[in-house]
């Protein structure tokens, strides 16, 4: 709970501590940690002042501490989903309701998710129901190869869903990013590093602090801080510049490594060249996005410590950016050390990340297939994208110290027919209603003898 | 990041492109012209000029079964496809077709008999609702041939001439999927999107190659939100739901005008709308919200058509006694929700409901990816039902995506289900089907092996892919 627990004393987490945390104990579970490890058996999790005090075999239930018998069913930590637009949009084709892309904006960079979350999203509630405890959530490239500031948040229902505003940066450098910045790769690429070094001079001479210092106390009218990178002095810039002054702040913590860099690229080549973006900029935190032909380059991925998040399933040549993309793409680059969550757009919808994950244990039975051990499927949407995300040890893991999400499945939570029962988040167990569960009530039957449907509920 | 492509729009896509569409209705103009001149009998009179007539079979299916080996599948749990369910099942193919069902009794001498304990047998699974070819891999707009959005009603305009056969997505279907027949539809754009084709999901070099023999054709409609967006956004009808009805309900009097007049000359828009008049060709109706099926269903009875299947249906749950009623099938996905404003009320359990009231069910993938996946789908759609009560056992659910596909785009007589007779359209399974963790093992079509996980020479790779990293990879 490093980062957490650091931060506890400012208004930000203030309302990520939960209000009602609850102390209990789960046993008799098939325990999957989350950590890479098989499932155990019998095992049991206690779960204290909204944290894992304690989880494994052969564990004592504290006295005092409620026990749940999950009579052998299966519990887990909250699934961690990267990278998602949740509690972005209600509906994708109603413009008005979707906050994805902002391609008439002024800005880019400094466009920031944080205050636009809806918490009351039917798909942050959907998605609860689906064991999805945390995610990183962000607007997308469209005016701009930057995204935008993504943020992390919790699903939970306290109305409060920042975890940790300005997380990471996103830019696309492959052919969507090319197409964006100009019409070819070469247009994105010197849009990044004009853009980088910009924000490198413009943030020594607006003598912008780091990200580390303490925030100002000049509030916002909300629970966030203000962006310290917002208070710089320099508010008179050159006109030879192509990013606004608030863009070129937004970037000050990526060139310095302060704030990690998602990198959206496919092509084996483009993975290449992104990689080679750290002899330039040395400080750089990368994390490399889609990389569908990672696996040809899995060795130079690992040699650069850089993590993926990969697409679980893409196999198909949908673009001329992943003419060598397979399902065996995550096992691959696995097995060559790269560090690799699975992608929440591997499916439909997040939700299907487990989905994802099981068809790539089935690979394991695939002859010439590279596939997943269960340990390794869960972790890839559990623990590693919750440490690519900046949470190692404190999300999407069951273990002494890390945050009490925890979810209690009616099945192997990798099967498609699985789903949860209870959700913990912090400690706290959610409600796991929502638009879906209610039309499902209403409709169990069609008999509208008596009233319309319209009064059934 | 990757870019999904479904045929449905999706927030901030790039809607329909035109450009390659625009030049695909070129050429397809210019075939229309031609005509295959038929004898002059009479000396005195000028030569006559005539084409062929629907009767005669133009683009005529040159498939034929590859050769097969006379193969028993032993001791494997059958789900039939048409409810049954065997343990320790045997299955005799022979001849390209399915020989014999049955228990351990059944003799195989003759046969090459592949131990298949612990494994599942199951009919080749079908997808009654695909692009592939009309929107192939790569997804460039060289290649976007499934909408001829020049005109709300192109019954005209046949899904066929618009499938390349070298779409790589084939083969994944095959391979992770099982697929061994698919529906290829134009797409929603239109009111009226042309007809489709049925497809043997066999690699060939022609789409001819791949066409499904005897099948019959099928005419795709759609309702709601994409034709009144697509025209409304240029300033004509349709640009609201009413128009859509508008336009449809004058189109098909225009048809009944049409098939009444003794002196009527060509017109293949209308030929297709005769087709449909005549249930000889099966209307597969994309629509989504509960109210507008039902007006869509009563459109049908003023006109005198029927409509086979509604297509998408996120809404079926609500009015399953109505589709039952009127023999509607519902052709759905199992989760996919809130992309667009009708797909708002989407729930897991919609198959589940229908299938509780008595309706048809069929899951369909509309997708390059989950055509890979069809199995999968299946299951989270009976997993959503047992959690609220509605107990479908296994060899029903297998049905969704074999016997009610086929019934729907009538083909259940050849395949459908491991019946005597029937075509050997058959997948063996690694595992319970229903289970995440299976994938098919050896795919058989029309008794011809087309895949199979152990023998990389039994993994189709398409022209596309060859020479290209990865080509033969394990997809």
């Amino acid at each position: 709970m490093k980062r957490l627990l650091a931060l506890a004393t400012t208004a930000l987490t203030l309302a990520a501590i939960p209000a009602h945390a609850q102390d209990f104990a789960i046993t008799n579970a098939t325990l999957a940690l989350g950590d890479g490890s098989e499932p155990i058996e019998d095992g049991t999790v206690v779960v204290r002042g909204g944290e894992v005090v304690a989880a494994g075999s052969g564990i004592a239930v504290p006295a005092g501490v409620e026990a749940i018998d999950a009579g052998d069913g299966w519990v887990t930590p909250g699934l961690f989903a990267t990278v998602t637009t949740l509690g972005l949009w209600d509906v994708s084709a109603v413009s008005e309701s979707n906050d994805i892309r902002a391609g008439d904006a002024p800005f880019s960079a400094a466009l920031d998710a944080a205050p636009v979350v809806n918490p009351n999203s039917q798909h942050i509630l959907i998605h609860r129901a689906a064991g999805i405890t945390r995610a990183a959530t962000t607007t997308m490239p469209s005016g701009s190869i930057f995204a935008g500031q993504g943020a992390i948040i919790d699903l939970d229902a306290d109305g409060d869903p920042i975890v940790e505003p300005r997380a990471f940066q996103m830019v696309a450098l492959g052919e969507g990013g090319g197409r964006i910045a100009g019409g070819s790769r070469a247009a994105a690429h010197a849009l990044l590093r004009n853009a980088l070094r910009e924000a490198d001079s413009y943030g020594d001479a607006a003598q912008i602090p780091g990200m580390s210092a303490e925030a100002r106390s000049t509030r916002t009218g909300d629970d966030l801080p203000i962006d310290p990178r917002l208070s710089g002095r320099d508010t008179d810039r050159a006109g030879d510049v192509l990013l606004t002054r608030f863009d070129a702040a937004a970037l000050v913590p990526v060139v310095r490594g302060e704030q990690k860099l998602y990198i959206a690229v496919e092509r084996a080549s483009d993975i290449r060249s992104a990689l080679a973006l750290k002899g330039e900029f040395p400080a750089l935190d990368m994390v490399l996005v889609g990389a569908s032909e990672g696996w040809l380059v899995a060795n130079e991925i690992a040699a650069a410590g850089v993590p993926v998040i990969a697409d679980a399933l893409n196999d198909l040549p949908d673009s001329f950016e992943q003419l060598a993309a397979t399902q065996s793409n995550v096992g691959r680059m696995m097995r060559a050390g790269v560090q690799v969550a699975i992608s929440a757009s591997s499916g439909q919808n997040p939700r299907n990340m487990p989905q994802a994950a099981g068809n790539l244990v089935a690979l394991s039975n695939v002859p010439g297939a590279a596939g997943l051990s269960w340990g390794q499927a869960f972790a890839a949407i559990s623990s590693i994208p919750a440490a690519i995300s900046g949470y190692a040890g404190e999300a999407g893991v069951l273990a002494a110290g890390a945050t009490g999400d925890v979810v209690i499945w009616d099945g192997d939570p990798l099967e498609v027919g699985s789903v949860p029962v209870r959700v913990f988040i912090g400690g706290v167990e959610q409600p796991l209603d929502n638009h879906q569960s209610r039309l499902k009530e209403r409709y169990r039957d069609l008999d509208e003898s008596d009233l319309p449907k319209a009064y059934d509920r | 990041m990757r870019k999904r492509r479904t045929f449905e729009p999706q927030a901030g896509g790039p809607g329909l492109t035109l450009a390659g569409i625009l030049t695909a209705s070129f050429a397809l103009a210019a075939c229309t012209t031609t005509g295959t001149s038929a004898s002059a009998s009479d000396e005195d009179e000028a030569p006559r000029y005539a084409a062929m007539t629907e009767d005669e079979g133009p683009f005529a299916s040159t498939y034929r079964a590859y050769p097969g080996v006379a193969t028993a599948l032993v001791g494997a749990t059958v789900y039939d496809g048409a409810g049954g369910m065997i343990e320790g099942g045997t299955v005799l193919l022979r001849d390209g077709q399915i020989v014999a069902v049955g228990g351990s009794e059944l003799a195989t001498d003759g046969y090459q008999v592949i131990d298949a304990a612990g494994k599942y047998v199951t009919p080749g699974i079908i997808d009654i609702h695909s692009h592939l070819g009309d929107y192939p891999s790569p997804g460039v707009d060289a290649h976007a041939d499934g909408n001829e959005a020049t005109s709300p009603t192109t019954p005209e305009v046949w899904a066929e001439h618009s499938v390349w056969p070298q779409d790589p997505g084939f083969s994944r279907a095959l391979a992770n999927g099982g697929v061994t027949a698919l529906q290829i539809l134009p797409g929603s754009a239109n009111l009226m999107g042309g007809r489709s084709v049925t497809l043997k999901n066999v690699p060939a070099r022609t789409v001819q190659g791949m066409k499904f023999p005897d099948a019959p054709y099928g005419f795709k409609m759609a309702c709601g939100e994409n034709p009144k967006r697509v025209y409304g956004n240029r300033g004509r009808m349709p640009s609201t739901r009413m128009g859509n009805f508008a336009l449809n309900r004058k189109t098909w009097m225009e048809a009944i005008d049409y098939a009444n007049d003794e002196d009527r000359g060509r017109d293949l828009g209308k030929e297709t709308l005769v087709g449909v008049l005549d249930g000889e060709i099966l209307v597969h109706n994309h629509c989504y919200r509960a109210d507008e099926m039902a007006l869509v269903m009563d459109m049908a009875k003023e006109i005198g058509y029927r409509v086979t299947a509604f297509h998408h249906a996120v809404e079926a749950y609500k009015i399953g006694d109505l589709l039952r009623e009127n023999g509607v099938c519902s052709a759905i996905w199992a989760d996919w929700y809130g992309f667009k404003m009708e797909a708002y009320d989407g729930i897991l359990e919609n198959a589940a409901l229908l299938q509780q009231a008595g309706a048809c069910v069929v899951i369909h993938s509309d997708s390059q990816d989950d055509i890979q996946r069809l199995n999968q789908e299946a299951a989270k759609a009976q997993a959503a039902g047992r959690r609220m009560g509605i107990d479908l056992p296994d060899e029903q659910v297998i049905g969704w995506i074999t016997l009610n596909a086929a019934r729907a785009m009538g083909i259940d007589e050849m395949t459908g289900s491991l019946e005597p007779g029937k075509m050997a359209d058959v997948v063996l399974w690694n595992g319970d089907p229903l289970s995440v963790y299976s994938r098919p093992e050896r795919v058989w079509i029309d008794g011809a092996l087309m895949y199979g996980a152990n023998d990389p020479r039994r993994r189709p790779v398409s022209d596309f892919e060859l020479g290209q990293p990865g080509e033969g990879d394990m997809k």
